[in-house]
């Protein structure tokens, strides 16, 4: 056990000596030695940084009511248990499929279909700044990648959610039953207040999950890395850290291999802050 | 009978010098609300004269888990505006058909209630009916106090309103919260830390509170389901109290172990007992619990209320 432990450490520790050791001389590298042909490591940091946090807070913003919506219908409003235990089976199945087959039928499937959502979005909500400006024709953008990213990270939030769902007491239950409750009434009065801190963990892991998330977003979106923009439909995207790095890793050389190792070490720094958040919220609940 | 009697001065501690005794403490509990055997008859009510409103009448009523049929064929006058106590050894049921009473006993899976339930006249099994509402005419406290842990004290007594998205505006919630809390007992302890959790409060308090709770909402009816077996017994004698308060405005039904609680504050007593475990609970004999406590006319009774089973 202890030594399980302590290899694990030692993994970590290792992670981030090699993460520093190398990615550390592409924070002094100059113009013409980092790659997308960004002016200095923070020019080049610093819009991933962006596109990753605004892809996966899209994701996080799409899943949320979803995941508390299944982890509701597998707990509360299952009508028998093995309706729930179906649902989790679900779930479960959901979780197994590999990333690069939900990038598959982002890119072939999703993105298509949704373009025609995307032009009726910019001719009516165009004054929102996240409609405006010339919509993809193919589809593949920060919004789309936001949904498949959302469809990835749903697992694991109804997981979590459905576990703080079925610790509620059953007294709390009966009490709000017994002062003329309806179902749904029940709920907020006796589920969610005392899930919440599960609800948050759960969406904290998911956003987690979707900051690291490489193949999928890789491979649906249509990026330009140097870009910040908050338009979820047009053509031109922010790229993440983890797609970019993924994307450029094989034509790299020196200060650029650099680079991108240094950009491993931003995302790990996100990462870290996220599910250190997510722990301490968690046990605030009483959850694990 | 006088053995189960919970004597404040046995519960391993000596009694503060301002903890009541339980003979001085009786005293004023019988001056509260007449009893309401004074008012009338149960057994044989006179025709023609109005019952008291919050009667409930039980006519051959079961109740089943599942394919387990758990009470059988129980027909039971309940008066208004008086305390009915439900009597018995564990598994006679009794608990199950409080439940009944307000409906929530289909709430667990697989649960369901056959015969007819009414509340003064108005079948509450009918078709049509909305368990919902009877549950807001038909209050209910629990056995352990169930509090909501993210509420505050005041929102906690608001709470059926809350939860129906029927809020007050600020002074007619305050005064709602004060009049509650008045006629829980608890106004006095609680009005400087209205905003505190609920959680912050003893077992008694809480309890309390999920009275006030209960009758915010203005039932006819509050169901008490063992409500002191959690508590201490100074906690309990004001629970006790309360109930016999309560019985002015409200009808009281209550489920409790307690032989001597249910002789100290009930009017009607119902006795329930099964034959062996596994068969399902009966009504064996209800009355005025005077009677029923001292001349049963049932043998099982007399066993039961001397201690001799149970």
């Amino acid at each position: 056990m202890m030594a399980a432990a302590s290899a694990v450490a030692l993994v970590l520790v290792g992670v981030l000596v090699f993460l520093a050791v190398n990615g550390g001389p592409a924070v002094t590298a100059g113009e013409g030695e980092l790659p997308a042909h960004a002016k200095n490591f923070l020019a080049l940091a610093g819009p991933l940084a962006f596109g990753s946090l605004w892809v996966a807070v899209i994701a996080l913003a799409l899943a949320s009511l979803p995941a508390v919506g299944v982890a509701l219908a597998a707990t509360i409003y299952a009508p028998s248990p093995r309706f729930g235990r179906f649902l989790g089976a679900v779930l479960d199945l959901l979780a197994a499929v590999p990333s690069v087959v939900f990038g598959l039928w982002g890119l072939m499937v999703l993105a298509p279909a949704v373009v025609p959502g995307y032009e009726w979005a910019h001719a009516h909500l165009g004054w929102l700044p996240f409609f405006s400006g010339e919509p993809s024709v193919t589809g593949r953008t920060v919004l789309t990648a936001g949904m498949v990213v959302a469809v990835m990270i749903l697992p694991i939030m109804a997981a979590i959610c459905r576990e703080s769902f079925a610790l509620t007491p059953p007294a709390l239950i009966e009490a709000a039953y017994a002062l003329g409750a309806t179902r749904w009434e029940m709920v907020r009065a006796a589920v969610l207040p005392v899930a919440r801190s599960g609800i948050v963990a759960g969406g904290m892991l998911g956003l987690g999950r979707a900051l690291g998330e490489t193949m999928a977003v890789a491979m649906v979106l249509s990026a330009t890395p140097s870009l910040i923009s908050f338009n979820v439909i047009s053509a031109e995207n922010p790229s993440t850290i983890a797609a970019f790095i993924a994307s450029t890793f094989p034509e790299s050389t020196g200060a650029e291999v650099s680079a991108l190792i240094g950009l491993g070490l931003v995302l790990f720094a996100i990462s870290l802050v996220v599910s250190l958040v997510g722990r301490r919220i968690a046990k605030q609940g009483g959850l694990r | 009978m006088t053995a189960t009697v919970p004597n404040p001065t046995a519960a391993g501690q000596p009694p503060a010098p301002t903890a009541p005794t339980e003979a001085a403490s009786l005293a004023p509990l019988a001056s509260l609300a007449p009893r309401a055997a004074e008012r009338l008859n149960p057994a044989a009510p006179a025709p023609g004269l109005p019952k008291a409103p919050g009667s409930m009448s039980i006519r051959d009523v079961s109740c089943y888990y599942g394919s387990h049929l758990a009470v059988a064929d129980v027909s039971l006058e309940i008066p208004g505006r008086a305390v009915t106590a439900f009597i018995g050894p564990s598994g006679c049921g009794k608990s199950t058909l409080l439940r009944a009473i307000n409906r929530m006993h289909e709430v667990i899976p697989g649960a369901r209630a056959e015969g007819t339930i009414a509340l003064d006249g108005a079948d509450l099994y009918s078709k049509g009916v909305d368990p919902v509402a009877v549950r807001s005419k038909v209050g209910m406290v629990f056995q352990k106090p169930n509090p909501f842990p993210a509420m505050s004290i005041k929102d906690n007594v608001l709470a059926g309103l809350i939860i129906r998205g029927a809020k007050p505006r600020a002074a007619a919630a305050d005064e709602l919260v004060e009049r509650c809390l008045v006629r829980a007992h608890l106004w006095e302890e609680v009005k400087d830390r209205l905003k505190k959790s609920g959680d912050s409060l003893s077992g008694g308090q809480q309890q309390r509170l999920c009275i006030a709770r209960a009758i915010a909402v203005q039932p006819d009816v509050v169901l008490m389901d063992e409500p002191c077996s959690a508590l201490d017994p100074i906690s309990t004698l004001a629970i006790e109290e309360l109930m016999r308060d309560l019985a002015r405005d409200y009808t009281v039904v209550v489920v409790t172990h307690n032989m001597a609680q249910a002789n100290r504050i009930s009017d009607i007593t119902a006795f329930f007992s099964l034959a062996r475990a596994g068969e399902p609970g009966r009504l064996v004999e209800a009355g005025l619990t005077a009677d029923i406590f001292s001349a049963p006319k049932v043998t099982a009774t007399r066993d039961y209320i001397d201690g001799r089973f149970g």
